[in-house]
């Protein structure tokens, strides 16, 4: 009997461990979700991606100090490309989604388009206010055909140009801000000036970092890019988008590029301490970024100024959403009121440089200025540039069509395609895509 | 009807040795059972481990492979539609093209540097265990970690690499924008992490072989390259078949250093973009699931394809050495 026992004993404990394993893995996704709730608090879980400024400006202990019976936790993931497929999968089985979840931009048509079922209309909600407060672009995209809002848009990205004062000092070109702006009529005069810094550039010094990057500055300032109105995808017949990869990639056959991709080449973040390349196109968020990885070899050497000829452009921003998944939507909806009221995003725009999505927080931002860029009067550029920006078209193959375009740019600048060869193959990966 | 077979003797019933069978008391029946059961259910743990993790991902990741699956959709059955389009993609048969070049790029060298290592290593010398201890330590570093390091090594502007090339007046490399430089980086990552990894194996394998065979081969006047060439060798066979087929299948499944190296279009002609890369590109950069699915079964077909030709390779080569001694 005893022998007998011990078998049955391995086979309970078998088919134990395996069950063991099976929970462990369910209560672990459970448990972000909804924890458990201490001491009669109402807990909200906030998941996010890369730097949103909350924890950093101190608003999440703020607002817990404004409502004691509230617990806010908080995490982030660096990257967005790691945190947006987790969190899909997440939403698809409707369970272990934070209360609140960011959205990036770029995924916001998407969401409207594919997910309504999956996330809470907030206009029905605490933070339903909100709406009225943003440019009209921006709620837009985030409204679906029935005019439900997804999401409450944090920062977002209007352009600068922002520059190494003393590599444009050492090739002869004018250094201040205004001066400079004067010299820069169009995107050609941008092209042109980089000719001449070339002509008396320092050593190992580009005029831009990127094609890429120089091809998404151009494409920001304009209405409709990879779709049209009607929500078709036109991106191969729209000749903003052919001129701006035209003008990008004969800048870049020009040699006026650091070719550095960005955010994937180690060199382009050691480049801005390093001095690899004298301008940037500067979304408001890039500047957190520029001081971030150029540090102390980079205090006092940038600075910023308005895109050539004083356009407006947007490139990125955010929103934030409730899954409907959440058992505390209404606590929720009013954590996100706060966090997009105007105060809020001014102290974020003054912490962390994401610039402020809501129009009553313009006014509050309007006169920041920042010491590491030499005391520009960045608050005042980047709301000169969010008014003039235009109502971008968003479709949801935006990013797909965006990273072709940019590897095919980065082949123009480091392997020497051709401009019209670069272009033929981003159209072939793309019909082959997205058909 | 029950009062003969009470008293009667069950001789009708069968033979003799049969009939205790039939009063066997409930102790001696489990106790039969239980070493019918017992192997399985020492054994259950890892299949059903098996099951969970092994066999229902792979009969899943079948059935995708037939839908169309966006991300955070719903699938819907194509058919053989993610077929049809992976084979008339032309960049799945670059990433096909870029993982061959990239695996013999990296195995060939890693296993004659292993091979040339572990005979090294075989030798009497001082201080013998801790370089084989310390060979184990790439092995033992995280992908994430050593690629990371690596990708600064190779920096364009202040890596290692070019700074050693200046050394020998060679102009600086642009390593992971290059087509074959960027591949040659990547494969000296992989060599660096898995050469020790081998070599140990194939030391293992060394000491198996009996040191009689070394000393006759002596007496017979051969010396140290000839007996690694006749004795070493052969006594290897095993062995070195063994390494090939789990580097041939790591090969088919290089990833992690491409990626870390220089991301998901593994380069801006993705010159190193591997199938690995292509899959995960699918499914986590556009979001189709089901083209990744397919990748993914097409993969582990040529994965199993490679394999049987590996062994039916050595098959062969054992029939035909054996008919030349006939």
């Amino acid at each position: 009997m005893t022998s007998t026992r011990k078998t049955t004993t391995a086979a309970v404990a078998a088919a134990l461990s395996g069950a063991l394993l099976l929970t462990s893995c369910s209560t672990t996704d459970t448990g972000s979700a909804d924890a458990a709730a201490v001491d009669g608090k109402t807990p909200l879980t906030v998941s996010l991606f890369g730097t949103f400024g909350y924890e950093e400006a101190g608003l999440f202990e703020e607002y817990e100090q404004l409502n004691p019976d509230v617990t806010i936790q908080y995490e982030s993931t660096q990257g967005e490309n790691n945190y947006w497929p987790a969190l899909q999968t997440k939403l698809a089985s409707g369970n272990g989604a934070a209360d609140i979840q960011g959205i990036e931009v770029g995924r916001i048509a998407d969401v409207v388009a594919n997910q309504p079922d999956k996330w809470t209309d907030l206009s029905t909600t605490a933070a339903g206010d909100q709406v009225g407060n943003y440019p009209e672009w921006k709620s837009a995209a985030a409204t679906t055909e029935d005019g439900k809002v997804l999401g409450m848009g944090t920062d977002i990205g209007p352009m600068g140009l922002c520059y190494r004062s003393d590599l444009l000092e050492q090739a002869g070109l004018p250094t201040d801000p205004a001066e400079l702006s004067a010299r820069l009529g169009s995107w050609d005069d941008y092209v042109a000036l980089g000719q001449e810094f070339k002509a008396n550039a320092p050593a190992g010094a580009a005029w831009m970092d990127s094609a890429g990057g120089f091809y998404n500055a151009i494409i920001s300032t304009e209405e409709e890019i990879y779709y049209d109105e009607s929500g078709e995808l036109v991106w191969d017949s729209n000749p903003a988008v052919k001129d701006a990869f035209d003008t990008a990639a004969a800048a870049a056959a020009d040699g006026l590029t650091a070719k550095l991709e960005q955010f994937e080449d180690p060199a382009w973040d050691t480049g801005f301490g390093a001095g690899s390349f004298a301008t940037i196109a500067c979304p408001a968020w890039m500047v957190g970024y520029i001081k971030g990885k150029a540090g102390d070899a980079g205090a006092g050497k940038w600075n910023i100024t308005s895109l050539p000829g004083g356009a407006g452009g947007n490139w990125g921003g955010a929103y934030l959403g409730i899954p409907a998944s959440s058992q505390n939507k209404e606590e929720a909806a009013e954590l996100v009121k706060w966090l997009t009221d105007p105060e809020q995003q001014a102290k974020v725009f003054e912490t962390g440089g994401n610039f402020p999505s809501n129009t009553q927080a313009f006014d509050l931002v309007a006169g920041a200025t920042d010491d590491y860029f030499q005391g520009a009067p960045i608050g005042e550029v980047f709301s000169d540039a969010a008014e003039a920006a235009p109502t971008q078209v968003l479709g949801e193959e935006d990013a797909v069509v965006k990273s072709a375009l940019v590897q095919a740019l980065l082949s123009v600048e480091t392997n020497g395609v051709s401009p019209a060869d670069a272009w033929e193959s981003a159209s072939d990966d793309l019909a082959n895509q997205i058909g | 009807m029950s009062a003969p077979s009470a008293t009667a003797p069950p001789a009708p019933a069968g033979p003799g040795p049969k009939s205790p069978a039939q009063r066997v008391p409930l102790r001696s029946k489990l106790f039969r059972f239980e070493s019918a059961a017992a192997p399985y259910a020492y054994i259950a743990p890892f299949f059903l481990l098996f099951f969970a993790f092994g066999l229902f991902p792979l009969v899943y990741t079948m059935w995708i492979s037939f839908h169309s699956y966006e991300l955070g959709g719903e699938p819907e059955f194509t058919g053989w539609e993610n077929y049809t389009w992976l084979f008339t993609s032309d960049d799945f048969y670059n990433a096909l093209w870029n993982t061959f070049t990239l695996g013999v790029l990296s195995t060939v060298p890693q296993l004659l540097l292993a091979l040339g290592l572990a005979h090294l290593l075989n030798y009497r010398m001082r201080a013998r265990n801790f370089f084989r201890v310390s060979m184990m330590m790439p092995y033992a570093t995280s992908v994430a970690a050593s690629t990371l390091v690596f990708a600064q090594i190779f920096g364009r502007d202040a890596g290692l690499a070019n700074w050693m090339l200046s050394l020998v007046g060679v102009d600086a490399l642009d390593w992971r924008n290059g087509d074959l430089s960027a591949q040659i980086a990547i494969s000296i990552i992989v060599i660096w992490r898995w050469t020790g990894y081998n070599a140990l194996i194939y030391l293992a394998g060394m000491q198996s072989i009996p040191q009689d065979l070394y000393e006759a081969a002596a007496l017979d006047g051969a010396n140290r390259w000839q007996q690694f060439v006749h004795v070493t060798l052969p006594g290897l066979r095993p062995t070195i078949l063994f390494t090939v087929v789990v580097s041939t299948i790591g090969a088919t499944q290089l990833f992690g250093e491409p990626l870390l190296f220089g991301g998901v279009d593994g380069g801006a002609l993705n010159q190193y973009q591997t199938l690995g890369l292509y899959m995960y590109q699918q499914g986590w950069a556009y979001g189709s699931l089901g083209r990744a699915a397919t990748i993914a079964w097409v993969t582990f077909l040529l994965i199993i394809v490679l394999v049987l030709v590996n062994t039916a390779l050595a098959r062969w080569r054992d029939r035909d050495r054996e008919g030349a001694r006939r």
